[in-house]
Formats: structure tokens, sequence, C-alpha cells
């Protein structure tokens, strides 16, 4: 066992990377739980975003068309779940286990040429002077472009959410879809709008998984990310910056964990690989002990009855 | 004569199987508060839908001082300058008071801007109301005034109420009506709905009455007798309950001491609650929604549990047994909520009279239904309580409110219970199943059982109960006899005007 071997500076930034696309699927269901639709999907959207996005990059040598493609991807199977939920008005819950279902075994077949191949590479920025500053620069500048889109997903939705009348609208029609239509406003539209934008979100954050994290193309590889961003915001009580502090966290734990089965602690493997879960919702369930509670519409159908 | 306000020519609006409107024609002045009267179903709500434009006309044409008009959403209805405050309220319980009204404006200013605009208009109108309080936390009467600044904020020329008073106390009554009054004087017009006469006949210059979706007829209310509107809502000579004078017997229930925490986020948790019932009298409990009446039902049905000794059933004590364990002693509950908590709306109605009924009418053996005998019992409530259905086979849901509500509260009296308890018994009822209930319930306690109403109708407890206490934020006052009590008194029992003060700070 050698601790030392662990890399405080390349640790933290590590952890970035790994929380990355938990961050960017969480803030996504978030939109989407906000407007009252509980959309179990996550996983599918993302496994569909990341090989839209590693197939696309691999054919066109550009990542940044790549994760454009993942966005499309994932929102278009979203399209699906608008399709069942919004219109068939079919049950969101079954339909979203479909949507993870269907996404997983689609994503296997879109893959199946593209095993074992290395994608176009993501240049990280690197601003002059402050990406050069020890110990901070690697850790806070020294990362791919959308890293630090994902945070600024965050604060945008943070701040649209809260300031601004599209934000306030949009919780109205979570809170109470009858009382948002009797006022005139358009729920379904509203509605499929968040679903989309929570599938794009997902799609970035598979790929995220397959185009800089990993980075290859494996079936699955999502690996139920999109089930943790789902149960995320849930204990982040449904507020942006405390999913972003819920994926770090998490993140973090994970990088940690690995570090640690690497420099060969005595602790099982079983119990390290299965902290980052049990700390992550340990500290949320601790912080969402106030009384902020779910949209009260989640999960509800709605159909004008006039 | 002047242009009025607002013309409706012959309109029409049909539904599968129902014609809710039909050829409908009335006009709303200038300044004049009309009454829209009828019984539930008679198509008011869908009236005013159309002229908010929430639904379309089939026919027929309104005009807006003299200009069609026909708005395609109520965006569009609402810059016409027509404003409603809505029957079940509109709001949003998660977003505070000023984010509710920004979200029914079209164009609202800043939000520090339109907080002074909410604070300067409800002063001025008499409703005190701090824009930065979340609306869950709000009192039904605070819940209003949310809905009535949001529409005095757009300067509307029509304010259309839906049943503004079925959740006010009467001072809170009291202060709406001068508001209203002060709306008129300022040349606001008001279409008002409701179904209690006494309040139009104060407040109305003209009611129109709606009937099976007709226009039935038109009067000045304050030269006209409530019992003649009444027999025009309804169609026929009504009859009023009889009460015959009768002893009272031992004590039936005992409550003392009983303090609960709500089992809900948003309820009310009771408070030191004390009270008797004796054989043959019928406790009727007043006070305004959300001041724990849910909570005081689940105590008595068994739903929430409590301390053994703090609710004794002839002596003996049952604050630990569940329903079914108190329906078998003969202590028997209706709830307030018919698709949902009294019902299972899916269900037939056989398999209804089942799941209440299966203890005392002995409808189960070793765990076997025994379904001919419940069919039987099904059938023999829907003959005794006249509710109109093809037969108990069909599903709880496809029953009207009325006929339901029938049901729901004979299948427990067809038990002979020893102790009824009923919440809301003739809530969205028209008034002849009203009536036929509240017959029901007088019979019963005649033959010697002991009744507690709950309700948030006076006029029904006034009528049907011997004495009367008043549910306030969990705390139930003192019992009094009904025969000597004046309405003030009743308010004051029931919390005067809530939330007075809080503007104040």
């Amino acid at each position: 066992m050698d601790l030392g071997e662990i890399n405080p500076v390349l640790l933290i930034a590590s952890l970035m990377v790994a929380a990355t696309p938990l961050l960017l699927a969480a803030i996504g269901e978030l939109v989407v739980e906000k407007a009252g639709v509980l959309n179990l999907g996550v996983e599918g959207m993302m496994i569909v975003g990341a090989i839209s996005g590693f197939a696309i990059s691999v054919e066109t040598g550009s990542p940044w068309l790549g994760f454009i493609a993942a966005a499309i991807g994932g929102a278009v199977l979203s399209l699906l779940f608008v399709l069942l939920t919004q219109v068939a008005l079919a049950n969101q819950v079954a339909s979203g286990l479909a949507l993870t279902l269907f996404g997983l075994g689609f994503s296997a077949l879109m893959g199946q040429g593209y095993v074992g191949i290395k994608p176009p590479d993501m240049a990280d920025i690197h601003i002059p002077v402050i990406s050069d500053i020890p110990v901070i620069g690697p850790i806070l500048f020294q990362h791919d472009p959308i890293l630090y889109l994902g945070i600024a997903l965050t604060a945008a939705v943070w701040a649209t959410l809260k300031y601004t009348r599209v934000g306030l609208i949009l919780r109205a029609v979570g809170e109470n879809h009858d009382a948002a239509h009797a006022l005139g406003y358009k729920v379904i539209k509203i509605r499929i709008l968040a679903i989309l934008f929570g599938g794009a979100c997902a799609g970035l954050g598979g790929a995220y998984i397959s185009l800089i994290r990993v980075p290859q193309w494996t079936e699955g590889m999502t690996a139920g990310v999109g089930w943790i961003a789902l149960a995320l915001v849930v204990f982040a009580s449904w507020k942006p910056w405390r999913a972003l502090l819920g994926a770090y966290l998490f993140g973090g734990i994970t990088v940690l964990q690995l570090n640690l089965q690497a420099a060969g602690v005595a602790i099982p493997v079983e119990y390290l690989a299965m902290s980052p879960y049990i700390i992550t919702i340990l500290v949320l369930v601790i912080l969402s002990a106030d009384k902020s509670s779910a949209p009260a519409s989640l999960g509800r159908t709605f159909h004008a009855s006039h | 004569m002047t242009t009025p306000l607002l013309s409706l020519q012959g309109l029409t609006k049909a539904y599968p199987g129902v014609v809710a409107n039909d050829q409908v024609s009335f006009d709303i002045g200038e300044g004049e508060v009309h009454a829209l009267l009828g019984e539930n179903g008679a198509g008011k709500s869908t009236l005013v839908k159309m002229i908010y434009g929430l639904v379309k006309p089939d026919s027929g044409t309104m005009k807006l001082r003299g200009q069609v008009f026909a708005p395609p959403e109520p965006r569009a209805a609402r810059a016409d300058g027509i404003a409603m405050v809505f029957q079940h309220f509109s709001l949003f319980d998660a977003l505070n008071v000023a984010e509710n009204i920004a979200l029914g404006m079209e164009n609202p200013p800043p939000m520090g801007d339109l907080s002074a605009r909410i604070r300067e208009v409800s002063e001025t109108y008499g409703l005190p109301l701090d824009p930065f309080r979340t609306v869950g936390d709000l009192s039904a009467g605070e819940r209003q005034r949310v809905e009535i600044i949001r529409c005095l904020l757009q300067d509307p020329k029509l304010l259309i109420m839906d049943e503004p008073t079925s959740v006010l106390t009467p001072q809170e009554v009291e202060i709406l009506f001068e508001t209203l009054n002060k709306l008129r004087s300022e040349g606001t017009s008001i279409l008002y709905i409701s179904h209690k006469l006494e309040e139009i006949r104060t407040l109305c210059d003209h009611a129109t009455i709606l009937r099976l979706g007709k226009n039935v007829g038109e009067c000045v209310p304050s030269e006209t007798s409530a019992r003649d509107m009444a027999e025009m809502m309804v169609g026929a000579t009504l009859q009023t309950p009889e009460r015959s004078g009768r002893e009272f017997g031992k004590v039936a229930l005992d409550v003392s001491g009983l303090s609960v925490h709500s089992p809900s986020e948003f309820g009310t948790a009771l408070k030191n609650i004390h009270m008797t019932v004796r054989k043959g009298e019928v406790l009727g409990i007043g006070g305004v929604a959300g001041n724990g009446q849910d909570e005081l039902l689940g105590v008595l049905s068994g739903e929430i549990l409590t301390s053994a000794d703090a609710i004794k059933f002839n002596g003996q004590p049952i604050g630990k047994l569940g329903p079914t364990a108190r329906r078998k002693l003969g202590v028997l509950t209706a709830p307030e909520e018919r698709l949902g908590h009294a019902a299972a709306p899916d269900m037939s109605l056989t398999e209804n009279a089942l799941l209440t009924g299966s203890v005392r009418e002995g409808l189960v053996r070793s765990g076997f239904l025994k379904w001919s005998e419940a069919t039987r019992f099904a059938e023999k409530i829907i003959k005794a309580f006249d509710v109109r259905t093809p037969g108990p086979e069909n599903a709880a849901r496809s029953l009207s409110g009325g006929n339901l509500q029938k049901f729901v509260i004979g299948r427990e009296v067809l038990q002979n219970p020893d102790v009824l308890v009923v919440n809301q018994p003739t809530w969205g009822v028209d008034a002849a199943a009203a009536a036929a209930i509240r017959q029901a319930i007088l019979d019963l306690a005649a033959e010697g059982t002991a009744v507690i109403c709950i309700s948030q109708d006076l006029d029904e407890l006034m009528e049907i109960s011997d004495s009367f206490a008043a549910l306030n934020e969990g705390r139930l006052s003192a019992p009094r006899l009904t025969a000597v009590l004046t309405v003030d008194e009743i308010g004051l029992m029931m919390g005067g005007a809530h939330g007075m003060e809080v503007a104040h700070v």
C-alpha cells in the first residue's frame, strides 16, 4: 500500500471530469421534473447520446460536431417519451422505463461498427497565465470546454428558474397544471420543451463519457449514471447548485476509491466500490432535511378537461 | 337605455351526452352586480368559462360594449378587461403571493414594483396581504384575496366570481362584500355566481337563474324572497327537513384531551379537543376548511390512532382501534371526498358497499365475499335513498356527485350505526338531494344514533344540529345550543376574519 502515489492535484482535477456526465444529466432531468414530468429514461437517453456523439465525431473527426449530435440524439429519443406521455397520455413511469430499455438496445445496434476505435481528441482549454498557476491551474483551468459548459448550464438553469418569467411559468406548470391551464398557459407545450431540453442534456452527458472520460465505445458504458442522476435530482431537492454539489461529491469519491484500490488499501474492493453511492446519498439526505418538496404535479398526466 | 357592458345572445354549448348551456341570453350592465344562480350542474361554470375564453361556444354570440367578443383563450379575455376569481383556487401552493399574481398578468412589472403595487392595492381595498408569503401557508380567505388582487391589478371591467364565499367565515364575507361594493361604485361590473340566496339578496342588483342549462328566469333579488328564487332554481317546491322534538340519551361518544399531529404536510394538528355526543343528538361542527376537519374525521374513524382513553364509546376506550374494529362496535364514518376517500371511483357500487359494509352486514365469511348478499345490500341502499343509477354493477365514478353522495351516506345510515360521523354530507349536492340526506340524518338521530356532522355550510348546521361547535386552527370551541346562536356568535367561534393583522407588520 502506498498512499503517496495518489496525487491530490490530479485527483481533484479528475473528480471534476468524473462528475460532469452526472451533472449534465441531472440538470436536464431537474428541469424536466420542475415542469412536472418524471422521465425515468435518462439512462437510455444518455447511452443514445453517447453512441450518437461517438459515431459522428469519429466520422467527421470533430468532437464538437459529436457533442451537437449527442444532444440531438438524446432529444430525439426523448421525443418518443413526449409522444407516449404528452400526446398519448401514457403512464410516465412505464414510458420512462421503456425508453431506457429501448435506448440501451438501440445504442448497442448503432454502435456495432465502433467498438475498439479511438475518437478524436477534444483539446483542453488553455488560458495563458491562469492555467499555469501551480495547483489551482491544473485543478480549475485545464479542462475541456464541455466541463465548463456543465457548470455554466447549472448557473443558467438556477438563474432562469429563480429570476425569469419563463422559469416562473415552468415552475407553475410543475406545481399545479390545472391552475396553469386555467390561467391560459400551454401546459403540454411547456412540458414538451422541458423534456427535449432534458433529453439534450442527457445526450451531452452520455457523449462526455464516450468522448472524454473513457474515451471509447462499449455497450452499456453509461453503467447506471442515468439512474444516479435521477436519484441525485430528488436528493438535491430540485435545486441546481445542490445537484452540482452532489455530482462532484459522487465524482470525487468515485475517483478517490479508484485511487485507493490502485494503492492497495486493505479494505475489500466491494466496500470501496459502493462508497460513492452511500456517501452521496447520506450527504444529500441530510441536506434535504429542509422542507422543500417535489413539484406537486410531478408524474401526473395532464389532460385539459374543458 | 345605454349599451350593456356584456351582452350574451343564445349561447349554446353541448358536451357528449349533455347540453351544458342551451340558448342562454342575458345582459350585464355597467357597474352592475349580476348574480348567476343555479344548482350544481345547471351550467353556470360552463357559461363563465365561455366568457373567460376557456371554452368556445357551439353557437351564439357575445358582445362587449357593442363589439363582437369571442376570446380564443383566457389571455385575450384578460386583455379585454375580463377577470375571474375561480371557485377552486387556481393558485400555486409552493410559490409566493407575488409570483402567483405575476403568473396571472400579461406583462407583470419587475418583482420589486409588483410587490409594492400588491401592498398598495391590498390596502386600498381592505384586503391586507404580504406579497412574500408562500401561498400554501395562507388561510382560505387569504388565498381568495390573492386571486382578487390578481384580478384588480389589471383594472378589470368585468370581474367574474365563482362561488366566492363558500370558504369564508361570516366576517370574511362581510369584508369581501365591502370590497365588491367599492368596486361597483368605481364602475366595475361583477358577475357573481352562487347558490347562497341570502348573499345574493344583499349584494346583487340583478339575477339570472339557470336550470339544466337554460335561462329559466330573471329577478331583482332584493325584491324576491329566497324561497321563490330557490324554487326557480330547483323547478319544484322545496321540502324543509323536519326535526322532531326528542330526548337525548346517555353519552355515546366522549372525546377528551385529544391532541394529534396531522399526517399531511399542509395539514392542521388537533389541539386538546373535548366533546361529547349523546344518543339522539346531532352535534354540528363548523369552521373554515383546513382547520382540522379532515384530521378530526380521521381520528374519529380510526384512520389516525390516538391514546386509548382519548376517545370513548359508551365508556369503552377505542382510541387505539382501527376503522374496522370501530365499525364492528357501531362507530361509522362517511368522509368528505366522494371520489377517493368515501368511495373507490373505479369499483362498482356493490364493491363499494362491501368495502364498509362487510363487517356489520356480514358480507364476508371466512375470508370469502358473499356477492349476492353484497349486491342485495347495494340495491337496498339504491332503493332507500333514491340513487339514480341503472344498477349496482355501475362504477362509482359514473354517478353524478349528488347521487354518489346519497349512496355513500345511505351506505352508512343503513348499517344502523350507534355513532355516525359525516364530513360535508351535502357538499356539491343539489338542493333536493341535500334535503333528502339531511332528512336521513335527522331520522337516524330520532332513532337514537349520536351524529357528528362536520360541515362548512352553516345553514345546514343550523338546520339539522342540536348543538354547534367550531373548529379553528385545530381547536374546538365549547359546544353551544344551536337554537340560541346568532350568526355573529358563530363567526366569532370560527375565529373571526383570518389574518387581518398580516399586512400591518
